[in-house]
């Protein structure tokens, strides 16, 4: 009934080839934007109810964001150029680690040559997306890889990023700045002279880098590029055959997949964590952003978002309920139950729809289109 | 489809129950959040831990009806003893109950790391009892942070004399080979820096070897040390981690006698897996060991013989239930020495942490406590926020654990310069300004 298309009509090629070509998607869109961009922080700063404490915003709504980030970088890769990768975590870690050593100054004593490769601390900024510049090439490096092998093969490479990288994390303090307990300590996060500290100024920002990749991400897979990787994810030779580089698709889609996900690795370390080690960025956390695309959706941008959320939020969720009922239930008995009832709805999904929550959406939209006479 | 609607439906319905049900805190009572994990491979060590905790909070609700009255309200956290679980946990937490947490002790030193900077900006000091960051010692600099009873430096300082002591002068170390096996987390590389300041003066050659987490898999690491032969193998792990170690130790039949644990390697659930191969494995206590003194009778009076308690009556007097419960009473001492300055109310986190700062344990007060025998005199102040840096050294002799050693404490000349060093560099790092010690009441 609202969500209906007749009645507009488009009259140029812009207006059919948009984003959104629906008014409704475009005002809902625009809604939550507004909501996400002007709602919350007035909310927020106003302490008004669910944000009477900092706990949504910080705990909540800043992963969230942030993963969602990173699960769109996977999902370029993974679900937009089927190369299979269980890298993720390793992209996350080179991007805080390059933003932290860049940030921090870099001196790279070359003492057999007679001098030293010298670079001041960067501004807060230059850094973020430098460190994602980094793992893009760390990404092309891996990808190469990808030009001889396939599916799972090439995840077990990608897993050797992964391991590779967790390893010199851990193992040579140049990267920690010689910290002895190897938790290095995020700068202070300086914009040109503006200082973001608060919680809901950290969530401004990463929604701002959020908002922004995913404007740009989506334009790339809409555009000549995303094509291609399409192409070389339905059917290699085929693609081949039509004139598409593999190299070059294959490593655009690794240097921009791993570019995402630098930037989300690096927001993760500066913004949400303010201090970490390795283990934030352990394969752990390559599975998660894997499960995250296969559950919002392989090849969406908006499935990643929902993935994001749903892996996330839901474990935690599952863990607040009981308390806030009052369920008389001991801690290990909530947490049992969370693993329990989390896999089991993961199970349900995967069964009842195996593409994911964004074809859910799109079935949605079908019969809403349909309505009242969906079939 | 309608299936789904039906089940979404549901859920809002419980989430709308759940905000308007959720019982209106009363206005007389102070939180204190508990971060634990009785989940996933630290369980072991963590579920012991957290029934000392909770068990003794609920002793000084059922006995005495709260700190001066003002009754103790708990709320525990599953953390699993992951950092990022951790940080969830402490955001759910911080701000319930009147007044907020009064403070936050998460039981790892990683979390401890993530949690440093919000703690101070939220005001809500962090104990970190026997672990955590060694140079937040310094409390000029880390006013929120309290590493009482023993920082990682100390211990590190502790196991080198006992060694000296057992080899005959610290002149005997000269020459010798002292591996660490340690966890690789902050909580594992915390010593390293301490060791290679000893290492250094004593002479003696140091191998840090690290262990991935959790810790299941040290063939590798064993046969390393079986082809060094090191003097001694200092532990540095944690749940699963320390039975592991004792277990490869016995298949390349390196001596037990000669493997010293770091305090949170040595209670009972470290050594028991490993059955009759544990047999002359040491350990350092943080102060306590086993057993069960004066305030245990209470336990037992006042929960356990009403069925209150939180774990089995065998398990009570165990290593890590003592030092939960230790934890625990630190805690509400520190609520209590606020309370005369603040009044006898529910209390915020920064006035909570003036009690920690001004608190004074005697003997006297620690027999009145009922940790007799468990625990010395704790002075805590301004630029010491560890409080007492003493230590003993146990040995399992396959059916308990035996005290062998006398008293020693962490000798400050050699911690202090280090504590000062790193924390004027945290300082300068986060621009913080410490404060003037002299000027603190």
């Amino acid at each position: 009934m609202l969500y209906r298309e007749a009645g507009q009509f488009k009259t140029n090629y812009a207006e059919d080839m948009a984003i959104f070509p629906i008014r409704q998607d475009r005002i809902a869109l625009a809604v939550l934007l507004g909501l996400a961009f002007i709602g919350v922080p007035l909310l927020a700063s106003f302490r008004i109810w669910p944000f009477r404490t900092d706990y949504l915003l910080w705990a909540i709504l800043l992963p969230f964001l942030i993963l969602a980030l990173a699960a769109v970088g996977t999902n370029i890769l993974v679900g937009y150029c089927g190369q299979i990768s269980l890298g993720s975590g390793a992209f996350m870690a080179i991007g805080a680690y390059s933003a932290y050593k860049l940030a921090t100054g870099v001196h790279i004593p070359l003492a057999w040559l007679g001098f030293a490769i010298a670079i001041p601390p960067l501004p807060v900024l230059a850094s973020i997306l430098l460190g994602g510049l980094m793992a893009a090439c760390a990404g092309i490096l891996f990808g190469i890889p990808s030009l001889r092998i396939k599916g799972l093969y090439l995840a077990v490479a990608t897993l050797a990023a992964q391991f590779f990288f967790d390893w010199a994390f851990l193992r040579l303090p140049w990267f920690t700045n010689y910290a002895p307990s190897g938790s290095v300590n995020a700068p202070e996060l300086d914009f040109f002279g503006m200082i973001v500290r608060t919680p809901v100024e950290r969530y401004l920002l990463c929604l701002l880098f959020v908002s922004v990749m995913a404007v740009l991400a989506k334009n790339l897979v809409r555009g000549n590029l995303g094509r291609q990787w399409m192409a070389i994810r339905d059917m290699d030779i085929a693609a081949e055959l039509i004139g598409i580089r593999p190299l070059y698709a294959k490593l655009t889609a690794f240097a921009v997949s791993s570019f995402i996900i630098g930037v989300a690795g690096a927001l993760w370390a500066f913004v949400y964590l303010g201090s970490w080690e390795p283990l934030a960025f352990s394969i752990d956390r390559s599975l998660e952003l894997l499960f995250m695309v296969i559950i919002g959706g392989l090849g969406s941008i908006m499935g990643s978002f929902i993935g994001a959320a749903f892996i996330l939020i839901m474990p935690i969720m599952l863990n607040v309920i009981p308390t806030e009922l009052g369920l008389p239930l001991s801690t290990q008995t909530i947490t049992h139950l969370q693993f329990i009832i989390f896999g089991s709805l993961i199970c349900y999904l995967l069964i009842k729809e195996p593409h994911g929550f964004a074809r859910l959406i799109s079935i949605g939209k079908e019969k809403l289109r349909l309505w009242p006479f969906p079939y | 489809m309608a299936s789904i609607a039906r089940n979404v439906l549901m859920l809002a319905a419980a989430l709308a129950g759940a905000a308007l049900s959720a019982p209106a805190a009363a206005q007389t009572e102070q939180f204190i959040p508990i971060l634990s994990y009785r989940t996933g491979p630290y369980a072991v060590n963590g579920a012991p831990y957290a029934n000392g905790v909770v068990d003794y909070y609920s002793l000084i609700n059922e006995r005495d009806g709260g700190i001066n009255g003002v009754k103790i309200l708990t709320e525990e956290c599953e953390t699993g003893y992951a950092t990022d679980k951790g940080v969830e946990c402490y955001e759910r937490l911080k701000s319930k109950g009147p007044t907020g947490a009064a403070f936050i002790n998460p039981l790892s030193t990683g979390i401890t790391f993530a949690l440093t900077e919000k703690t101070a900006t939220d005001k809500i000091p962090i104990i970190t009892m026997g672990y955590g960051r060694a140079d937040s010692k310094n409390g000029a600099v880390f006013a929120y942070n309290f590493p009482l009873l023993g920082t990682y430096w100390s211990a590190a300082d502790i196991a080198i004399q006992y060694v000296a002591k057992e080899l005959g002068g610290f002149d005997k170390l000269k020459g010798r080979k002292i591996s660490l096996l340690y966890h690789d987390s902050p909580y594992g590389k915390e010593p390293i820096p301490m060791l290679q300041v000893l290492a250094q003066k004593y002479g003696f050659d140091f191998t840090p070897i690290p262990v991935t987490h959790p810790g299941v898999e040290q063939k590798s690491q064993w046969l390393a040390i079986r082809q060094n032969r090191p003097d001694y193998v200092l532990v540095w792990g944690w749940g699963v981690m320390n039975s592991t170690a004792i277990k490869e130790a016995a298949a390349v039949a390196y001596p037990r006698d000669k493997m010293i644990g770091v305090w949170w390697s040595g209670a009972e659930p470290d050594v028991t897996p490993a059955g009759d191969q544990a047999a002359g494995y040491k350990s350092l206590m943080l102060q306590h060991g086993a057993g069960k003194f004066l305030v245990h009778a209470d336990i037992e009076k006042y929960l356990y013989a009403k069925g209150k308690g939180s774990t089995e009556p065998g398990k009570i007097g165990e290593i890590l239930y003592n030092r939960g419960m230790t934890n625990a009473m630190l805690g509400v001492e520190a609520i209590r020495k606020a309370q005369e300055k603040f009044g006898k109310k529910p209390l915020t986190g920064e006035q909570v942490r003036w009690g920690l700062e001004n608190l004074v344990l005697t003997a006297d007060r620690i027999k009145e406590l009922g940790f007799e025998g468990m625990l010395k005199p704790v002075s805590i102040s301004c630029s010491d926020h560890e409080g007492a840096r003493y230590g003993r050294v146990q040995q399992w002799v396959g059916k308990g654990w035996k005290v062998i050693s006398d008293w020693y404490t962490a000798d400050e000349s050699l911690i202090e310069p280090l504590v000062a060093d790193v924390s004027a560099k945290y300082a300068a790092e986060k621009k913080i300004k410490p404060r003037d010690c002299a000027k603190e009441t």
